[in-house]
C-alpha cells in the first residue's frame, strides 16, 4: 500500500460539550480525550448520543454548550468545510452525478491541492478499487461504495477520521472482510480514527480504546479486554457481552475481598475489583468463567459456589453450549460450556451446582434496573 | 373460442379509432399547412411549400409569434428562478408563514383561469398599471411559479441532505455545496418545471386576454384571425410546435433508456 499517504493525526478532545435537542438530551456534559493515532471507538444503543457527537466533532452539530479542539486548536465556531476532518457517513453519501474518481477528488479541488486527479487515482488504488474510477456510485455494490467513501475522505489526509457505522448496510462476511482492512489501513496511514457503532464485537474487535455510551453520557472507557474483564456498571456489562449479576447486601469483609448474601449463598469479590465496598452492592461473573457440576463439589474458598439448581434449557451455538439454571431463590444463571466433546450434561432438568473462581468475579458500582425495589 | 376473437379485434379497433379521434384535428391542421390557400384555408386547392419556406409573409402572425416567445421566456426564466428558490425553502427550512406560502401557492392552481383573469385586469386597473407586456408577464410569472414550485419540490424531497453534508464535510463553502452538489441533482426537476411552464405560458389564452392590452400574442392572434379565416402561416407554426413537443418528448424517452441500458451493461 501506498506509504504517501502517511500523515499524523491528531488528538480530538471535547470539554463539558452538551447538546440539547426540543425534548430531550443528547448529550450531557460530556469529556472525552483521544490520543493522537488511536483506533477509538464508541459504542452504543441506537439514541445514545454516539452519533451526535460524531456530528458535533465533524461541525454538522452545534454543540448547546462546551468546547471541541481538534489537535489543541478550538474548532467550536469553525464551519464544516473549515475542520480537518474527514468523515465517512452511514449511507455512504457519494456523489451520484460524478465518477467514482470525481468523487474522491472533490475534497483535493476544493482546497485546490495539485494534481488532484492523479492523487484521486493513488487513493483508489489502496483501496483496490483503481480500474474502476471511471464507473459511477449507483454501478458498484455496497462494499464497493463502502471503499469509496473511505479512499474519498482518507486522500484529504485530514487529522481526524471521522467514521458514523460504516459497515451497517454490508452482510456479515463482507462486514468482517471490511473490518479487517479498515484496521490495516488505520495502522498504514497513522491517523486518528473515532468509530461510532452499536456493533459492540466491531468495537471490540478494531479499536485501541472502546467508549461505551448510554443516554447521552459515557458510562466507562478503556481497553476493550479491560472493559470485558471489568465493567464497572450493570449497563456495561449487558451491553458488552452477557453477564450473570447478583444483588445482595455485604455480608462479610476483610482486607482483600467483600461477600454478599444472595439466597442463602456467598458469594464474593476481590476488593480491588470492586467499585462499592459496603451496602448492597452487585457482583457478576462472565458466563464463560462459571462452571456447573452434578454433584456438589469440594471447592476451597478462592471460589464462589452455588445451587444446587436445575437446568432449565440449553443452547448449543456451535463454538459452545449455553445453559440456563434456575437456582431457587437466586435466579437464572448461565453458564456457556466449549464444546471440546465432554459436555458433563446435555439434559433438561438434571441437577447442578454452579461455580466460579473469585478473581473472576467484578463488583459494580451501580445496580441492576429494578433492582433498587425489591430489598 | 369465439367471443375471444371479437375480444382480441374489438379492444385494439377502439384504441385506433380513439387515437384517430384524438389525431384528426392536428392531422388537420399539418396538411392545411400545404394547401394553396384562396382567401379562406377550408378547401384543399393543391399542394405547396410557400407557406413553409415563407412563414414570416404574414408580418402580424410572426410578430405575434415573437411577443409570445419573449414573453414565454421572460416569464419561464423568472418562476424557475424564484419558484426553485421557493421550493428549496419550503423544503428544507421551517419558517413562520411556511404552510401559509404552501396554501397561496396552490391557490393560483386551483381558480379558475376566467376569474384570475379577470381579476388580474381590475387590479391592474385600480392601481394604475398601463396593461401590455409587463402585465402579461407578472401574471405568467403569478400562475407557473405554483408549477414550478409543485415539480421541483418533489426533487428537492428526494435528494438525500446527507450529500450536501458531505460536501461540506469535503471543504466546500455552503455556496459552493449549492452549485456543485444541490443544483446538479435538482436540474432534471428544474429543466421539467421550466418546460412545463414555458409552455403554459405559450398557450395561456384568458389571463393573457384580460391582461395584454395593445400587445398581441400568438393565442391571441390566433383567436381574432379565426373569425376572418386563419392564414395557412398559422397553420405551419402549429405544426412546428407540436413537431418540436414530440422531438423533446422522444429525445426524452431515448436518452432515458440509453442511460438505463448503459447502468444495465455496466453492472
Amino acid at each position: 500500500m501506498a506509504t504517501q499517504l502517511k500523515v499524523t493525526g491528531a488528538d480530538l478532545e471535547l470539554i463539558d460539550v452538551r447538546k440539547d435537542f426540543p425534548g430531550f438530551t443528547a448529550l450531557d456534559d460530556m469529556d472525552l480525550h483521544i490520543p493522537a493515532g488511536q483506533f477509538f471507538a464508541l459504542l452504543g444503543p441506537s439514541g445514545c448520543g454516539k452519533t451526535t457527537t460524531l456530528r458535533i466533532v465533524a461541525g454538522l452539530e452545534t454543540p448547546t454548550q462546551g468546547q471541541v479542539l481538534i489537535g489543541g486548536q478550538d474548532v467550536t465556531s469553525m464551519k464544516p468545510h473549515e475542520r480537518p476532518v474527514n468523515t465517512v457517513f452511514q449511507s455512504y453519501a457519494l456523489f451520484p452525478h460524478m465518477t467514482i474518481l470525481e468523487n474522491v477528488a472533490f475534497g483535493l479541488r476544493q482546497r485546490k491541492i495539485d494534481d488532484p486527479v492523479a492523487k484521486a487515482q493513488e487513493a483508489l488504488d489502496l483501496v483496490e478499487l483503481g480500474h474502476i474510477a471511471a464507473r459511477r456510485p449507483q454501478q458498484l455494490s455496497g462494499g464497493q461504495q463502502q471503499r469509496v467513501a473511505l479512499a474519498r475522505a482518507l486522500v484529504n489526509r485530514p487529522s481526524l477520521l471521522l467514521l458514523d457505522e460504516p459497515l451497517g448496510a454490508l452482510d456479515l462476511k463482507l462486514r468482517r472482510q471490511m473490518q479487517i482492512e479498515l484496521k490495516a489501513i488505520q495502522m498504514e496511514v497513522g491517523l486518528t480514527f473515532l468509530h461510532v457503532t452499536h456493533d459492540q464485537e466491531e468495537a471490540m474487535d478494531m479499536a485501541d480504546t472502546v467508549a461505551v455510551m448510554n443516554k447521552g453520557r459515557i458510562e466507562q472507557m478503556g481497553a476493550p479486554e479491560a472493559l470485558y474483564d471489568r465493567p464497572k456498571t450493570a449497563f456495561v456489562s449487558k451491553f458488552l457481552g452477557q453477564s450473570n449479576l447478583f444483588v445482595g447486601k455485604v455480608s462479610d469483609s476483610n482486607d482483600s475481598s467483600v461477600s454478599i448474601e444472595v439466597g442463602g449463598y456467598k458469594v464474593t469479590v476481590d476488593k480491588k475489583r470492586a467499585e462499592k465496598h459496603t451496602g448492597k452492592i452487585a457482583i457478576g461473573v462472565r458466563p464463560e468463567k462459571a462452571t456447573f457440576h452434578t454433584s456438589k463439589p469440594n471447592l476451597s474458598s478462592d471460589h464462589v459456589m452455588i445451587g444446587e439448581g436445575e437446568i432449565i434449557d440449553i443452547r448449543f451455538t456451535g463454538v459452545s453450549n449455553q445453559y440456563l439454571i434456575e437456582i431457587p431463590n437466586v435466579g437464572e444463571v448461565t453458564v456457556f460450556a466449549q464444546n471440546i466433546g465432554k459436555s458433563p450434561v446435555i439434559e433438561l432438568g438434571a441437577k447442578v451446582w454452579v461455580s466460579w473462581k473469585v478473581e473472576h468475579s467484578f463488583g459494580l458500582a451501580d445496580l441492576p434496573d429494578g433492582s433498587e425495589e425489591q430489598d | 373460442m369465439r367471443k375471444l376473437a371479437i375480444g382480441r379485434f374489438i379492444f385494439p379497433l377502439y384504441a385506433l379509432l380513439a387515437l384517430v379521434f384524438l389525431l384528426i384535428p392536428i392531422v388537420y391542421t399539418f396538411v392545411f399547412s400545404f394547401n394553396q390557400a384562396r382567401r379562406r384555408n377550408t378547401i384543399w386547392n393543391g399542394f405547396t411549400l410557400d407557406h413553409w419556406a415563407n412563414v414570416c409573409s404574414r408580418q402580424d402572425l410572426c410578430d405575434a409569434l415573437g411577443t409570445s416567445l419573449t414573453i414565454s421566456f421572460i416569464s419561464t426564466l423568472i418562476a424557475t428562478i424564484l419558484g426553485t428558490a421557493l421550493a428549496i425553502a419550503l423544503v428544507r427550512y421551517r419558517f413562520r408563514a411556511r404552510s401559509a406560502v404552501s396554501l397561496s401557492l396552490f391557490l393560483p392552481m386551483a381558480t379558475p383561469e376566467i376569474v384570475m383573469g379577470a381579476g388580474l385586469a381590475s387590479l391592474f386597473f385600480s392601481l394604475g398599471i398601463e396593461r401590455g407586456m409587463f402585465t402579461v408577464i407578472l401574471a405568467h410569472v403569478m400562475f407557473c411559479l405554483s408549477f414550478v414550485v409543485t415539480t421541483v419540490k418533489a426533487r428537492v424531497q428526494m435528494l438525500d441532505p446527507t450529500l450536501e453534508e458531505a460536501a461540506s464535510d469535503l471543504y466546500a463553502t455552503p455556496t459552493q455545496v449549492f452549485w456543485k452538489v444541490t443544483f446538479p441533482l435538482l436540474v432534471p426537476g428544474i429543466m421539467a418545471a421550466a418546460l412545463l411552464s414555458f409552455a403554459l405560458s405559450f398557450d395561456d389564452f384568458i389571463i393573457t386576454y384580460f391582461n395584454a392590452g395593445n400587445v398581441t400574442t400568438f393565442p391571441l392572434f390566433i383567436y381574432v384571425a379565426a373569425k376572418g379565416g386563419l392564414p395557412p402561416e398559422a397553420n405551419v407554426i402549429a405544426s412546428s410546435v407540436f413537431i418540436l413537443a414530440i422531438l423533446i418528448v422522444v429525445a426524452t424517452q431515448v436518452y432515458g433508456n440509453l442511460k438505463k441500458k448503459r447502468l444495465a451493461l455496466a453492472k
